[in-house]
């Protein structure tokens, strides 16, 4: 948990826009701006979830405060024990020593794990391509790291292929964090998996952050999962932050009309809950293509003239709770009630 | 309640021989669907859902699978003498019976409509073509304004665009309702809906189920809605089955299983899942291991080796058998039912 307030990572102004090519030539024609002008920070030692729709540019996001993208703009400031790194200026060299810093667990433990290397392969490699360790150090330090998430010495010479899914997650997760990074993008890492299995991957992520001091960006479409594990939330649309706030606060009182659908749209298990269910019509507005003003304006329930030519800031609305709307502090939206406590 | 029901289903095994052995992926499932309701079944990978529901349509692919006993009866008619039962197990699954069935009487919606639409045909000529097959005397004229007028009733805009649009130049949301308006052309009695949702976004899942239902109650259709989703469940479903590796472990109504559910899988999962509306827990309680590979069920019952109740020298010697322990609620496990009756039929059967 955050323990104080030393910031451990600010990103300003952050914008990716992949170019759209079109004809023989490849003349670029227009671009798809999945990331416009995103600016949020995590704090040492928290868990910042950002959700949102597919095609929003969460992944993007994250995939950017990596570096496994050049943003196309924007800062991404890193604080490193009293220095500051800004990210996007590193070159290729500073990159490839500073990228232990940061590491990223993915979403489909069947397609990021090379099927042709054993799990020793796999987690030693990250500690082989930076030079931390080799031979016999290299063995213990991946067997430590293997015993932490949950699997045993034995599988060390076994292939991606004989684990199940969820063990499969647990290889990747060794393999982000086997070099100790003080970030950790996790990109979706729960929803591939089965249910039974998801809550203790779950569960895993959260006894790691607290034994080896990780900070983690949680990248994830599903509110429930986003909320059990993250102390803040940022919730995206189209390229754009749109709400981040406390995650209860976030959940109880939402500012944002987009914040307030997403909430009332996640299916509660319990057939006794008769939601007023706030539909929301139509689809999310292609970022090649964005709507003027706010981006959300063609779906939002609350729409006026303002909203259709003037585009809202993030600005912060009570201490800690940044909102995009016009509207923000005159809006009474529905959040989610409490009315129950954990099942027995 | 059986002269109700449009669809029963009586110890259906489907089990796939392989070289590395017989996979029994469903292994004596008996469930009845009822006229106008929604049956849910929930469970995760592997344990047989969507075998179970292909199984219905004859869809399982044969080798390596085979449906190796049960019926699967599909009643015809009303409630009087005129009614007739079709035994859909016993049929070819090439032949033209069960070819007339499938899209007409029974119809199914897929996980992905992109892989269940054919990419070189457009949208209404798929959906004209199912139209043309089951719906006899209409003009190939008009089967082109009932297929515009299906994507209009699911809400598709410009029905009259969309129709000659292909399957790829429509987003996921708009292909799932083009896929519903297809399966639901010919007024099917029975929708079989295996994962829908799965691949869409919360609020787009959210206009889909709506739709669904919405559907259900004007054509008075019965749907088998196939989900892992807890929460999709509770929402759609009148009656709820759960599935554990190929067998039913808990079915009752969709009330009574979520305020009262007796198998100790069915709480597991109740319980290791983040519940939204309830104050958060500092951890989750997770269930403990993962589905066993195929070939290696443990013996007696297939959950014993993750139960927290597990008795040593009862669940591990005998397979419980699914007993009423309230009315209408059914549960497959040695904590509610007779301990000694299970294991002298277990022995005695192997």
């Amino acid at each position: 948990m955050a323990d104080d307030n030393e910031l451990l990572l600010e990103v300003n102004d952050l914008r990716m826009y992949f170019p759209i090519q079109k004809g023989i030539l490849r003349q670029t024609t227009g671009y798809v701006k999945a990331v416009d002008g995103v600016s949020l920070s995590i704090k040492k030692g928290e868990t910042l979830g950002l959700v949102g729709e597919s095609g929003c540019g969460k992944t993007t996001t994250g995939r950017c405060i990596v570096r496994v993208y050049q943003p196309t703009g924007g800062e991404i400031v890193f604080h490193d024990e009293g220095e500051i790194v800004d990210i996007n200026r590193l070159t290729r060299q500073e990159l490839k020593t500073f990228r232990r810093n940061m590491q990223m667990i993915f979403q489909d433990p069947f397609s990021s794990l090379n099927p042709r290397m054993t799990v020793l392969e796999l987690v030693g490699e990250p500690l082989l391509a930076h030079g931390i360790a080799r031979g016999q150090e290299l063995e213990d330090r991946v067997a430590e790291m293997v015993r932490s998430v949950g699997l045993r010495v034995e599988h060390l010479p076994r292939y991606p292929h004989s684990f199940s899914g969820g063990q499969r997650q647990r290889i990747g997760i060794a393999r982000a964090l086997v070099q100790r990074p003080k970030l950790v993008v996790c990109d979706e890492p729960v929803s591939a998996l089965d249910v039974s299995v998801q809550s203790q991957v779950v569960n895993l992520l959260q006894d790691l952050q607290s034994d080896l001091d990780l900070t983690y960006l949680f990248v994830a479409h599903d509110m429930s999962v986003v909320r059990q594990i993250s102390n803040r939330i940022a919730v995206m649309y189209v390229g754009k932050l749109v709400e981040v706030a406390e995650s209860e606060e976030l959940l109880r009182d939402p500012k944002h009309p987009y914040s307030e659908t997403l909430l009332s749209a996640v299916p509660r298990p319990n057939p006794h809950h008769h939601m007023q269910r706030l539909n929301l019509e139509g689809e999310p507005a292609d970022p090649a293509n964005a709507p003027p003003g706010c981006v959300f304006h063609p779906r939002c329930r609350y729409m006026e003239d303002i909203c259709q030519t003037d585009v809202p800031a993030l600005v912060e609305l009570t201490p800690g709770h940044h909102v995009a709307c016009h509207f923000a502090d005159q809006l009474k939206l529905q959040g989610i009630d409490y009315a129950r406590s954990p099942r027995a | 309640m059986a002269h109700d029901s449009l669809l029963e289903i009586k110890n259906l095994m489907t089990h796939f021989h392989l070289h590395e052995g017989i996979v029994r992926a469903v292994d004596g499932v008996s469930f009845d669907v009822r006229r106008g309701q929604t049956l849910g079944i929930i469970g995760e990978s592997g344990c047989g859902k969507s075998v179970t529901v292909h199984s219905i349509l004859r869809l399982v692919p044969s080798p390596p699978g085979n449906i190796v006993d049960g019926q699967i009866l599909l009643h015809r008619g009303g409630n009087g003498m005129d009614r007739v039962a079709v035994d859909l197990a016993r049929l070819d699954p090439r032949g033209a019976e069960i070819r007339a069935i499938r899209g007409a009487e029974i119809s199914m919606v897929f996980q992905e409509p992109m892989t269940s639409f054919g990419p070189m045909h457009t949208i209404g000529n798929q959906i004209i073509e199912t139209i043309l097959l089951h719906q006899e005397g209409v003009e190939s004229s008009d089967a082109r304004d009932l297929a515009i007028e299906n994507l209009r009733r699911v809400g598709i805009p410009r029905a009259e665009q969309i129709v000659d649009a292909y399957p790829h130049q429509l987003s996921g949301g708009m292909r799932q309702r083009a896929m519903i308006a297809m399966a639901l052309s010919c007024t099917p009695r029975l929708l079989i809906a295996d994962e829908p949702t799965t691949a869409l976004d919360v609020t787009i899942q959210a206009q889909i189920l709506e739709l669904l239902m919405a559907l259900q109650e004007e054509v008075g259709m019965a749907v088998i809605f196939i989900t892992h989703n807890l929460g999709v469940i509770a929402e759609v479903a009148d009656e709820v089955a759960v599935m554990y590796l190929g067998r039913i472990v808990e079915q009752a109504g969709v009330n009574e299983l979520f305020d009262n559910p007796q198998h100790p899988y069915t709480q597991g999962l109740l319980n290791s899942i983040p519940h939204i509306d309830e104050e958060k827990l500092p951890r989750l309680r997770a269930i403990e291991g993962v589905v066993p590979d195929p070939y290696e069920i443990p013996s007696g019952c297939a959950f014993s080796d993750r139960c927290p109740s597990f008795k040593p020298g009862t669940c591990d010697r005998a397979m419980p058998n699914l007993d009423e322990t309230v009315s209408g609620h059914l549960v497959r496990c040695f904590l509610y039912s007779d301990v000694e009756e299970g294991l002298t039929e277990g022995e005695n059967g192997g």
